[in-house]
């Protein structure tokens, strides 16, 4: 569904990406892991339609389609989702109210109907149960006074309501302790099926004890140096990263 | 993202005045220019009591010996006050079959407002008194309200019908020398609302008055008089609408309440007045003065204000918190857009024992434009354990605005509070980017940001109203996010 070919990405003059390839099929669990700095948010933030960021080489299709060609809301409505590492708070606005526009836009998108009131706190309550939420979520503004636990399990929350395609994790780990990852996990696993994908980008190898990747890839400098299965996750816990950016620094001198 | 940012704030800014159209219908009008005679025809137009010429003309000297106030943040072009024409009416056709009649082209200019004021029409629960120019209209669904014995009528009718209650009450909240716009009202107000709510007495409908400038040239100085007497309620809301000019006019209005032992009143304004075009030429000068006195103990008075209107603002709706355990309440969003300046907040000072006031200042600023808070918090030695919580946040759109804050706090004892926070954001573009990563497009993530920054002012509102002022935010920043 995904296909990135030949990725260049800059950032107010900076290279970030020098040349991601990546393919990501239906069904697929890929991580992308890799030191700090290493360009794992930026490829995120850039399919995601962030527009800080330049492209200077190659393309992206989704479904067929040039994702790079498409606002970020069409991305989104098209099927691609994105948890955020840092999400934002919007003071004023209720989880209800910001859902319920996301979610009919989407289904607008998609040539789907509106849903009714009844119907729409009816998917709420379903699948905040995903994630274990409170159910005071609704009338919340939306992630004003969560804790780091609770962003990240609305991230989650908004990922089953929309039913994305293609789901990107940017550091969905990072800050949870171990309950609460487990809770994420188990959410995202819940949502799985042989039709969507999900990439999980992330520094350290815990997530994936709960969520089993099919592919791992290790970004480095901007590009993507190493492709394995899972086990390569364990590998690169054991050992870190030094030997990795060892090998690849010693071939390039 | 800072470019299509500033593009949609452009378009979401840009939204037209829609209630720019003139009627045209026959005036009665005096020459231009303000003197003694001027005062005194305007009161004899109204075939007033002596007391009011009287009222009338301290006010006006003493207008000739004051100032305008330059303390404001606010470039005001000099105002020629001989250029003005004091008093504007729509002719009475002779021929109208009742006194209760009303010339049908009124009726459709408030009809094209949306203010029907035939009474099935409206919307049931609202009385509504309909002010064009210098005279009130019509007033609807006095009668039914008079079964309570409540009083809502234009102010001339009672200075006819109810003279004792106008003189004890008039200049109690806002002397005619409180300031110079006050003075100027005093002398030459034409007309406006009056409120009395008995003792006990719980208004069973929202009251209204729409205000409606239309002839050229002229000024509109009204005036607005509530009365809450012990143990009542009301709920009262103001709009007003003007046309497109190039021309500014002059609005200055003064509205007093009083508000007696355990009265309560609810003040709320939805204030559209031409801004200006775009270039900033044009709109409506809108310098107003709003008190209301809680001189009853336990009473509450609570000012709510949308702000979209007007080229420049001058406006600041207080209370005084006499009695002991008043509360003042004073919840305001205000929004400039292209080159409006407002200067605006409110005063709150506390007299008696135990008061309370609590503050909520919502600044938008978008375009050229200049948006300030002004607001006092004074307590005086013997206003022990009073406490007072402020909140003064802007909203800047673009970065060609202006958001400024001055608040001023006099505490003169140990035993009161008094809380004031303030902030002054931009929307984020990181916002913008988590709500159109869940599929929302960039105006309707501002428009939904926007709406949760005012959010708290909005609930303030009666239901009725609350789905318009929200309507009106966003047309009145149509063009503006970015």
């Amino acid at each position: 569904m995904l296909k990135i070919n030949n990725l260049h990405v800059s950032i107010e003059g900076k290279k970030i990406l020098k040349g991601i390839n990546l393919e990501i099929n239906p069904g697929e669990v890929h991580a992308i892991m890799g030191p700090n700095g290493s360009g794992k948010s930026t490829l995120a933030n850039v399919l995601a339609g962030r527009e800080d960021y330049v492209i200077e080489e190659g393309e992206v299709t989704f479904f067929g389609e040039d994702l790079l060609k498409l606002s970020p809301e069409d991305r989104a409505r098209k099927g691609l989702f994105l948890s955020f590492q840092y999400p934002v708070e919007i003071p004023g606005v209720s989880m209800v109210n910001f859902m319920k526009t996301a979610v009919n836009e989407v289904r607008k998108y998609r040539g789907q109907k509106q849903l009714t009131a009844s119907e729409f706190l009816k998917l709420m309550r379903e699948k905040k149960e995903l994630v274990e939420l409170n159910s005071d979520l609704a009338s919340r503004s939306v992630n004003e006074g969560f804790s780091g636990g609770e962003k990240k399990r609305n991230e989650i929350f908004q990922m089953a309501m929309l039913e994305p395609k293609l789901s990107i994790l940017d550091e969905t780990d990072s800050g949870l302790d171990i309950d609460a990852l487990r809770t994420v996990a188990s959410g995202v696993n819940a949502l799985k099926s042989p039709q969507n994908a999900t990439v999980l980008v992330t520094h350290y190898q815990r997530l994936l004890d709960y969520i089993v990747p099919d592919y791992v890839h290790v970004l480095y400098k901007g590009r993507i140096v190493k492709t394995a299965g899972k086990e390569l996750a364990f590998e690169l816990e054991e050992k870190g990263y030094d030997w990795i950016k060892k090998e690849l620094d010693e071939e390039e001198s | 993202m800072a470019e299509t940012q500033n593009h949609i704030l452009n378009e979401v800014t840009q939204g037209e005045y829609k209630y720019g159209f003139v009627t045209d219908i026959e005036t009665e009008t005096i020459a231009k220019g303000l003197n003694e005679d001027v005062v005194r025809k305007i009161s004899e137009l109204k075939g007033e009591p002596e007391f009011m010429l009287e009222f009338r003309l301290n006010a006006y000297r003493k207008w000739l010996q004051m100032e305008m106030p330059e303390w404001a943040h606010l470039k005001i072009p000099p105002i020629d006050y001989q250029d003005i024409i004091y008093y504007a009416a729509p002719k009475k056709k002779a021929q109208l079959d009742s006194l209760d009649e009303v010339d049908p082209e009124l009726l459709n200019t408030f009809n094209k407002l949306g203010i029907p004021l035939e009474e099935q029409k409206l919307l049931s629960g609202v009385a509504v008194d309909a002010v064009m120019d210098s005279v009130s209209v019509k007033t609807t669904f006095k009668e039914t309200l008079a079964e309570k014995g409540i009083i809502f009528c234009s102010f001339s009718d009672a200075v006819k019908e109810h003279p004792d209650l106008v003189k004890k009450y008039l200049g109690m909240s806002v002397p005619y020398d409180d300031n110079y716009f006050a003075a100027l009202n005093s002398a030459v107000f034409s007309d406006g609302s009056f409120i009395y709510i008995p003792k006990g007495v719980r208004c069973p409908m929202e009251l209204s008055t729409y205000f409606r400038i239309n002839a050229a040239k002229t000024g509109q100085f009204e005036r607005t008089l509530i009365i809450a007497d012990d143990e009542s309620y009301v709920s009262y809301l103001e709009g007003c609408t003007a046309p497109m000019r190039d021309e500014n006019q002059l609005h200055a209005a003064v509205v007093e309440i009083i508000a007696l032992e355990h009265a309560e009143v609810k003040y709320s304004t939805v204030q559209n007045w031409y801004p200006g075009d775009k270039a900033g030429r044009g709109g409506i000068y809108n310098f107003v003065t709003k008190r209301g006195l809680c001189k009853g103990e336990s009473s509450k008075i609570s000012w709510t204000q949308v702000e979209t209107g007007s080229a420049i603002t001058w406006k600041y709706p207080s209370c005084v918190l006499m009695g002991e355990n008043s509360v003042g309440e004073f919840y305001s969003v205000a929004v400039t857009n292209n080159y409006q300046q407002a200067d605006t907040g409110t005063k709150m000072i506390h007299i008696g024992k135990n008061t309370r006031s609590r503050i909520v200042s919502k600044g938008i600023s978008a375009g050229f434009s200049d948006n300030s808070y002004r607001g006092l918090v004074k307590v005086i030695p013997r206003a022990e354990n009073s406490r007072n919580f402020s909140q003064c946040d802007s909203l800047l759109l673009g970065d060609k605005c202006g958001a400024h804050t001055f608040p001023y706090i006099e505490v003169g004892n140990k035993s009161s509070i008094v809380e004031h926070e303030a902030t002054t954001s931009k929307i984020g573009e990181d916002q913008i980017f988590y709500c159109n990563q869940r599929g929302i497009s960039t105006e309707d993530a501002v428009a939904m940001i926007i709406s949760g920054y005012v959010r708290e002012v909005i609930n303030q509102l009666p239901m009725e109203f609350a789905v318009e002022a929200q309507k009106l935010l966003q047309i009145s920043l149509e063009g503006s996010v970015g």
